[in-house]
């Protein structure tokens, strides 16, 4: 009963603040409550038993992002109080997104229903194996690396490729850059 | 998630919209984790104590998702600042407005 | 512009004296990844972070000196590399790709090894790449004035 108004709590604070995403016009703190945002939703995580989720979401989406994110605001200019755009529409859309959930969600099982289908598959056999063959405790690490090594993979090339999409993006002209910092200290001297 | 939806869909400013990107994403992240619970579970890391454990499977899809999902807004706010450099706006009328004024 | 960043005493002590604590944090997140929570993405974030710290503090011209951009972005292959090395590794040692059966005799420890090493490769891409960000949002928009 705890476990659930703690998730009660802790997802009308996350609805709360996303209102106030949608509300505020600056820029700088739409980049703060975005940082809150993430923080709420490791504290969700950890409620619903995933640690290793939680440490995720803490280090890297309040914390690296949100800098990331600061940095490019204060680059860009003061968010200007605009007008809605769209807007019958997308209430529309949204008011029948949130219906087609809902009735999804009805038929799904009891949340924590320890016989539900996706606790039944493949996971109590790696449970086992990771006792008795891998010595490993934490089944998080082991999944990740051993029996999900493939997609993990795939996820290292997807952030890699991120990563050089941005650099090619940003950084065009480093050489340039340099030539310059070592002209402006010759001239400094 | 509705939410971020309608912050993408009704938000004029690029930033704005990257950030609602990423509500929708972390919407669907609390979906599946919530997926995983098992009451009376705890963490999946093997004691001798417990012998009820929450489902791993969507912890490991999701913690890689988180980061990729990071690395994908930081193009995306890549892409806002070479936006802004090329035309001085991140409003999406006012870059509608140049691009029209552009094409006579 | 770049190097008036640090202007207060107390910021650059105290990001000096976290520095070592963070990576050495960072490296316990890593190895310790089997027993608890952690694993290469959370460490190679944390990495990360203790360098963005120290470039945010110090100004980027100094985070340069520590950490050359070229230098990141070798280790961003290498570490991709290293992963899909382990890989090729196994196929050579007769098993299929990235099995770790195979890299030692008995095969729970080479699942052992498999996993440091995948886990290491994926630390040092994730932290070298978040730098790189780093570095590309910070730099950007002062090349040109």
């Amino acid at each position: 009963m705890n476990f659930l108004l703690i998730n009660f709590f802790l997802i009308s604070l996350l609805l709360v603040t996303t209102f106030f995403i949608f509300k505020t016009t600056s820029l700088i703190s739409v980049v703060a409550l975005t940082g809150a945002f993430t923080l709420l939703c490791s504290a969700i995580y950890v409620n619903l038993d995933a640690v290793d989720v939680a440490f995720t979401e803490a280090a890297v989406g309040s914390g690296i992002s949100t800098i990331l994110m600061v940095m490019a605001a204060a680059k860009l200019p003061e968010g200007k109080k605009n007008k809605l755009i769209n807007l019958f529409p997308s209430i529309i859309l949204a008011v029948a997104i949130s219906l087609i959930l809902i009735i999804i969600i009805a038929n799904l099982p009891l949340l924590g229903d320890p016989n539900a289908p996706i606790h039944l598959h493949v996971v109590p056999e790696y449970l086992k194996e990771s006792k008795d063959f891998f010595h490993i405790p934490n089944v998080v690490t082991n999944i990740l690396a051993s029996y999900r090594g493939f997609d993990t993979l795939g996820e290292t090339i997807v952030i890699f490729t991120a990563g050089l999409g941005v650099i090619a993006l940003l950084t065009s002209n480093t050489l340039n850059r340099k030539t310059n910092f070592k002209k402006n200290k010759k001239n400094e001297r | 998630m509705v939410g971020g939806l309608f912050i993408i869909i009704t938000s004029q400013n690029y930033l704005k919209k990257v950030v609602g990107l990423a509500i929708f994403q972390t919407a669907v992240f609390v979906f599946f984790v919530s997926l995983a619970k098992v009451l009376d579970g705890t963490a999946p890391i093997l004691t001798k104590m417990a012998n009820a454990y929450s489902n791993p499977l969507p912890h490991v899809l999701i913690l890689t998702a988180i980061v990729v999902g990071v690395a994908t807004s930081a193009l995306g706010l890549a892409l806002v600042l070479q936006i802004y450099k090329n035309y001085e706006t991140i409003e999406e009328k006012e870059i509608e407005f140049l691009e029209l004024k552009s094409d006579k | 512009m770049r190097d008036k960043i640090s202007s207060s005493p107390v910021l650059s002590v105290v990001s000096k004296i976290l520095f070592a604590p963070i990576i050495i944090f960072g490296l316990y997140v890593q190895f310790h990844g089997d027993y608890g929570p952690g694993g290469g993405f959370q460490a190679g974030v944390i990495v990360a972070a203790a360098f963005i710290l120290y470039s945010m503090i110090f100004g980027l011209s100094k985070g340069e000196t520590l950490v050359p951009i070229m230098i990141n972005r070798y280790l961003m292959c290498l570490g991709v590399l290293l992963y899909a090395g382990v890989g090729i590794v196994s196929i050579f040692l007769d098993g299929m790709y990235l099995d770790y059966n195979v890299l030692s005799s008995d095969p729970s420890t080479g699942q052992h090894i498999g996993i440091i090493l995948v886990e290491l490769g994926v630390g040092i891409t994730v932290a070298t790449v978040m730098i790189a960000l780093y570095h590309s949002f910070a730099s950007f928009g002062e090349i040109n004035e």
